[in-house]
């Protein structure tokens, strides 16, 4: 019990941290208040786990941007299953953690010191995350109880670990901040801190009273100095929780460079999604992993700690020696002087004979020419330090021409070889060696992959008039996807550099689930200027063991950079492969992906420096993304009164306010999964503003997604929540546009993600999106019109997506919104224009979808949606869901100044539009398919009162498991009278109740509601 | 102990080659233009008399080969960076033989000798720019992929990247280093559409000072102890536009070096020297 009382008061630290963040920053240092807080909460468990709860929720209101307060949570969230509430709590758990975004704006300052002070409350939350998730797939019969063992037991591990548990039990507060650089410095203490860790883990479990059967398993990690880490974690655990293990075991501070692969069962390395369930993502792999540097920092010196230095040490050491990273003979000698600097010391003559050295490997091919010159150098660093030598080291490591140049083979548009290299700065291709040419991350405004082709869109140079693309061809659709990946996390972590806007920028991630979570190096950075400790002790153990574990890396000619860049180690390629699981699987899951992924654009890759400011704006807003599209389509619909309008409205703002409170998700990329699977999640994506289209062709899920416009605005939001009236709204609108200027629309393809595209703002308006689009096009088309059928109220979302070529649109779309965000700070009808104007062709019907709420549920994996009018919402889950994202899309088709391109002009009607997503925490993992063969797939449509419900079987055979998926598309429609929250939370339970069996992951809610206009 | 690409511009050696007597008629060129070889021979003498005596390099002078016209532009006969020397493969089948002296003399000087034996690759020096920080290659008539490959491999510290190079003989014979990332670059269309080119495929970003004639934009940069930045640029007599922009260059010690004959048959100031920088320690 002492232990638990411990972790317990750590997590009441947490809560309390949060809202005081002053308070925080002593804490780490003295032990002395936590104790005493620790005696505060020396109570019985029930006790304090109530506390728990209650500290809990303050927690994530207690930022001044969420401040919405929880009591806002009204809307859906009060019809809403225990679980779904859980997650939010789980959510805000979250955002403490650094890689979820969400919530930054405020809690920013908050995380650093956490992190600064006490990482264990980031692994913690980590922790608490991979077991929230584990938990959710079992029913939870207390949610409080569930509340708190999530909170607890995270707490815990960490608390533990971090402390040599034997004596910590008492006091493990202090021992944590005392004993911790001391603890961690032996490694063989560490180990058996984790053995003690483990049973007492079980202890508290049980203690807990926690029913779940927790199957954890053992994960081998290679660090960096070649020594084995292992780790217990649960079978469920997130990449992160994984690897903040291994940062503490580390003492490691300055993780965001860092990461753990894999490999796959094509012996490809893959990076390890932090958001992700470890299972999914290793399948069939053994649970064995590398920890190693994902980006390699350009100015090694502006490093904050000296550890880190060190890790990046090693990990060039070993890029070196195998010859991923070449060098010349001398800068060979160079540097493995360094290395001995380092790692001996001053060289003595005595002890030092020449032999001494024979043991490092400094090079691919080492010479005794080669070893010594290094002693001669060697003798010349007399009196560096081990740091200065490290310092040293990286100096002229940083320099190397291929220095964290992550390599990919691939062939050109003529079939000739080549090799590209994703970097800080942008894309390099390369040609035997030499460079022949170079894209930086501002040339370029899209990235997309489509099955095993990668295609980059190149902004306009000064005499072009139009964005050229160019394509290249990778052995197999893996590679495109994972080199695709690559580039939207460098693009990401190097380029979108905005400490003020972090969490966005975490959320580049293109179409498809993928999302770079983590902190770029800007917030890194900043973070680490809080660091405030004494250096850490560390020891630098000799290298040589490098020389014998080069995991995985084989020993390649270091002229050989294709050898090199075949081993993966250079880039690791984030492959999330476990992500995708079979196609068409994928394809449900995402439904909304897309459009989500559109809208997360946020952190998409926009290339301009103007964005920057812009981004930081809708960074801030975390968690809600506001989209304002034109809706050329919206034509009719003037039934409602204005007062319906108002209620709408209101309801609406009333879900945002909630949302911001509640938690803010981090990815908005969840959008991408709702894309997917359905086709009338395509078509609400569609209706949202972003027009997506996900064709299935031969059980292979393409998607193509339209953004029109992506727009954040989080100030606005929270400026309106409290008041409903359209007005607010209509601010909002403004600007929303006035914050956007730049554009990307990421799409990415399902799970499955056949195909991801990843805009960086659209320059101008060129259509000249070309071949590579043209094929999503046809598809697209295919699938609009499979979509089109199942609900009636759908068919105007899904007629606007349709009906615009899907490439075409897509370009067109995204020029012309970004050229409006530009000027205009209104969302102008002309954005809408290409996309829209399509739409409009649709017509008539659109309207009503307008009211629509769709409601997709997934359950196991399938969705399913429930749409209702005016208000559509979609609902996924399966397993206890997270509250991801929320959307909220204002057409405001009058306000659009330019008309230019509105040749098909249509009565506007303004809408708003709200797409809400609960996801399971461990949605991602099963989203993602892995290829599998699918089995079955058929719809049903059934009809009753108001709602309409589609409902989508898959069956998927992958791996020898079966997987069903359901996905629901329930379409609400109604006006203002009928509750459609109640509805929703109806139509759920109905869904939960017709299989018992199955497990919620997802549940997207996506409301449209007509705007109170103002005319201009 | 200085690592990579420090000291850019600082050297201590330098390998000229003398005038051959059959360069007037048998020399390569592009035009047909007549040259004048004891001018020819006065203005190579003050090139390396300012070489040695002005500048204070230690300077091995080659003598001529009456069978090898071209020899005295020995910049295309060898590539040398930091202690590592590259035996070209000049891409002229009559220049081939101008390596053998340059291989020995380098060989002397204690560096270490990378020669380019494959076949199917050729490459001139004067195709090289070297940046401090990384390498272009002009793919031209005279130097190829497969040349610049065996550069690549040969500096494997640096970024080596091509640049596609028409109308001219050589990279260098519209460009060259006035200075530490300071890019000279001729005016002409050619030129500038090269710049841009290695604008683009560079992760730095290069000053450029833009010479009205190209021939101009050849230069020869140092970084000398005691004398610090150092160009050896054309004379006023030839470009006088140019060499107004040169001596914007307040910082730089300024030396105008005529270069009128060699010119004609495609010699610029770079073309008659290697340059080497020779430390103890590395």
């Amino acid at each position: 019990m002492t232990t638990e009382v411990g972790s317990e008061s750590n997590v009441k630290k947490e809560a309390e941290k949060a809202p005081e963040v002053q308070q925080q920053t002593n804490q780490p240092d003295k032990p002395d208040p936590a104790s005493a807080e620790q005696t505060q909460e020396e109570s019985p468990s029930t006790e304090a786990e109530s506390g728990q709860e209650a500290a809990a929720s303050p927690e994530p209101s207690s930022p001044p941007p969420a401040a919405g307060g929880q009591k806002k949570e009204k809307g859906i969230s009060r019809f809403l299953p225990p679980w779904l509430k859980r997650q939010k709590s789980q959510s805000q758990d979250k955002p403490s953690e650094s890689s979820v975004p969400p919530k930054q704006e405020s809690v920013e300052a908050v995380k650093e010191e956490q992190e600064e002070t006490s990482q264990p409350k980031e692994e913690a939350d980590g922790g608490g995350a991979g077991t929230a998730s584990t938990e959710q797939t079992e029913e939870v019969k207390e949610v409080r109880e569930e509340s708190t063992a999530e909170e607890v037991q995270p707490e815990e591990k960490e608390t533990e670990e971090e402390k040599s548990i034997g004596s910590a039990d008492t006091q493990p507060v202090r021992e944590e901040k005392e004993g911790e650089s001391e603890v961690k410095q032996e490694k063989e203490e560490t180990t058996k801190e984790e053995e003690q860790v483990i049973p007492h883990e079980a202890s508290v479990l049980s203690a807990l009273k926690v029913n779940k059967k927790m199957k954890m398993v053992v994960c081998h990690v290679t660090l960096l100095d070649g020594s084995q880490f292992s780790c217990e974690v649960e079978k469920r655990a997130k990449g992160h929780y994984l690897f903040f293990q291994v940062c503490e075991q580390l003492n490691l501070l300055e993780k965001d460079y860092f990461g753990l692969s894999f490999k796959d069962n094509a012996e490809q390395r893959c990076w390890l999604d932090p958001t992700k369930e470890i299972k999914r993502q290793i399948r069939n792999s053994q649970w064995q992993f590398a920890f190693s540097v994902k980006f390699y920092p350009p100015d090694p010196s502006q490093l904050t700690e000296d550890i880190t230095r060190y890790l990046l040490c090693l990990q060039l050491r070993q890029d070196i020696a195998s010859g991923r990273l070449p060098c010349s003979f001398v800068t060979h000698a160079l540097l493995g002087s360094y290395t001995l600097q380092a790692e001996l010391g001053d060289h003595d003559p005595e002890e030092h004979r020449l032999d001494y050295i024979s043991d490092f490997q400094f090079a691919p091919n080492q010479t005794k020419e080669l070893e010594e010159k290094v002693v001669e150098l060697h003798k010349s660093h007399r009196g560096m330090t081990p740091a200065q030598s490290d310092a040293q080291f990286l100096e002229n490591a940083k320099k190397l021409s291929m220095y964290g140049v992550d390599l990919h083979h691939a062939k050109d548009s003529e079939g000739v070889d080549i090799m590209l290299g994703v970097c800080a700065n942008g894309l390099l291709i390369y040609k035997d060696r030499l460079r022949i040419n170079r894209f930086a991350w501002p040339k370029i405004l899209k990235i997309s992959y489509k099955r095993s082709n990668f295609y980059i869109k190149i902004r306009p140079g000064e005499a072009e008039q139009f964005e050229s693309t160019v394509g290249f061809k990778l052995p197999n659709h893996r590679a495109a996807k994972r080199v695709w990946k690559v580039c939207v996390e460098h693009h990401t972590f190097f380029r979108l550099v905005s400490p003020e806007q972090p969490t966005k920028t975490k959320f580049l991630t293109l179409g498809s689930k993928f999302r770079y979570s983590g902190r770029t190096q800007a917030q890194t950075r900043q973070a680490s200027t809080l660091i405030d400790r004494p250096t850490p002790y560390f020891q630098r153990t000799s290298s040589k063991r490098i020389s014998r574990s080069l995991d995985g890396a084989p020993v390649v000619n270091v002229s050989d950079y294709s050898q090199a860049a075949g081993a993966g180690e250079n880039g690791p390629a984030l492959e999330l492969s476990s992500d995708s699981k079979s196609p068409q699987v994928e394809v449900m899951e995402k439904p909304n992906a897309d459009a989500a992924t559109s809208i997360s654009s946020e952190t998409a890759f926009e290339t301009d420096g103007a964005g920057a400011p812009e981004r930081k704006s809708k960074l801030r807003v975390q968690g809600e993304n506001i989209y304002v599209r034109h809706s050329n389509l919206m034509l009719e619909d003037l039934d409602k009164t204005q007062e319906d309008v108002l209620k709408h409205q209101a309801s609406i703002s009333e879900l945002k306010r909630s949302f911001m409170e509640a938690t803010p998700d981090p990815r908005p990329s969840q959008w991408d999964k709702r894309l997917t699977g359905s086709p009338a999640t395509s078509l609400r994506l569609q209706a949202q503003g972003s027009a997506e289209v996900k064709p299935e062709v031969n059980g292979q899920p393409e998607v193509i997604e339209v953004m029109e416009e992506t727009v954040v605005i989080e100030e606005v939001i929270k400026a309106k929540p409290k008041s409903p009236a359209p007005e607010a709204s209509f601010t909002a609108e403004t600007e929303c546009a006035a914050e956007v200027k730049e554009e990307r629309s990421l799409s990415s393809d399902s799970e499955s993600e056949e195909e991801a595209e990843y805009h960086a703002q659209p320059p101008s308006t060129s259509i000249s999106t070309q071949q590579i689009k043209e094929e999503p096009e046809e598809e697209q088309e295919a699938v609009l019109t499979q979509q089109a059928p199942p609900s009636g109220v759908e068919s105007q979302p899904i007629t606007e997506a349709a009906e615009p070529g899907p490439a075409a649109e897509e370009e067109k779309a995204a020029q012309p919104h970004e050229k409006e965000r530009t000027d205009e700070p209104l969302a102008t009808p002309d954005e809408a224009p290409n996309g829209h104007a399509l739409q409009a062709e649709a017509p008539p019907t659109l309207r009503t979808a307008a009211a629509e709420k769709e409601e997709p549920h997934i359950v196991n994996g399938s969705a399913s949606r429930v749409e209702t009018e005016h208000l559509p919402q979609v609902i996924c889950y399966s397993e206890p869901p997270v509250v991801k994202t929320e959307m909220v899309t204002i057409s405001d088709t009058f306000a659009a100044q330019k008309t230019e391109i509105s040749t098909k002009e249509v009565p506007i009607v303004h809408t708003e539009t709200k797409t809400i997503t609960y996801e399971a925490a461990q949605l991602d993992g099963n989203g993602d398919g892995e290829p599998g063969v699918l089995m079955t797939a058929q719809t049903i449509t059934s009809e009753s009162l108001c709602t309409t419900t589609t409902t989508h079987i898959t069956k998927t055979l992958k791996g020898g498991l079966s997987e069903t998926r359901i996905e629901k598309r329930i379409v609400i429609t109604g006006d203002s009278d009928i509750d459609h929250d109640q509805a929703l939370a109806q139509a759920i339970k109905e869904a939960k109740e017709q299989h018992p069996d199955m497990s919620v992951t997802r549940v997207v809610v996506h409301k449209e509601t007509e705007l109170a206009e103002d005319e201009d | 102990m200085a690592g990579l690409m420090s000291g850019f511009g600082s050297f201590t050696h330098a390998v000229v080659r003398a005038v051959s007597q059959s360069l007037a008629k048998e020399a390569l060129r592009t035009d047909s233009l007549e040259v004048d070889l004891l001018k020819a021979q006065e203005e190579h003498d003050e090139y390396v008399s300012v070489l040695k005596h002005r500048l204070g390099l230690e300077v091995v002078e080659l003598p001529a080969d009456e069978a090898l016209p071209d020899c005295v532009f020995v910049e295309d006969a060898a590539v040398v960076c930091g202690d590592t020397a590259l035996i070209t493969r000049p891409g002229a089948e009559s220049r081939r033989k101008e390596t053998e002296a340059m291989k020995a003399a380098l060989t002397e000087l204690g560096l270490n000798i990378v020669e380019m034996t494959d076949e199917s690759a050729t490459l001139d020096g004067g195709d090289v720019l070297f940046t401090g920080r990384e390498f272009f290659v002009g793919l031209s008539k005279r130097t190829n992929q497969r040349g610049a490959e065996i550069l690549a491999d040969a500096f494997k510290d640096y970024t080596v990247s091509t640049v596609p190079i028409q109308d001219r003989l050589h990279l260098k014979s519209f460009c060259s280093m006035a200075g530490p990332d300071l890019i000279a670059i001729g005016s002409s269309e050619a030129a500038q559409k090269a710049l841009k080119i290695m604008q683009q495929m560079s992760d730095h970003k290069y000053d450029k000072l833009t010479l009205p004639d190209d021939l101009a934009a050849n230069c020869v940069y140092m970084n000398l102890p005691g004398k610090g930045d150092v160009l050896l640029h054309c004379t006023p007599e030839e470009f006088p536009e140019s060499a107004k922009v040169f001596e914007m260059l307040k910082d730089h010690m300024l030396i105008p070096v005529s270069n009128h004959e060699k010119v004609k048959v495609d010699g610029a100031l770079t073309c008659c020297s290697v340059l080497i920088n020779k430390k103890k320690n590395i």
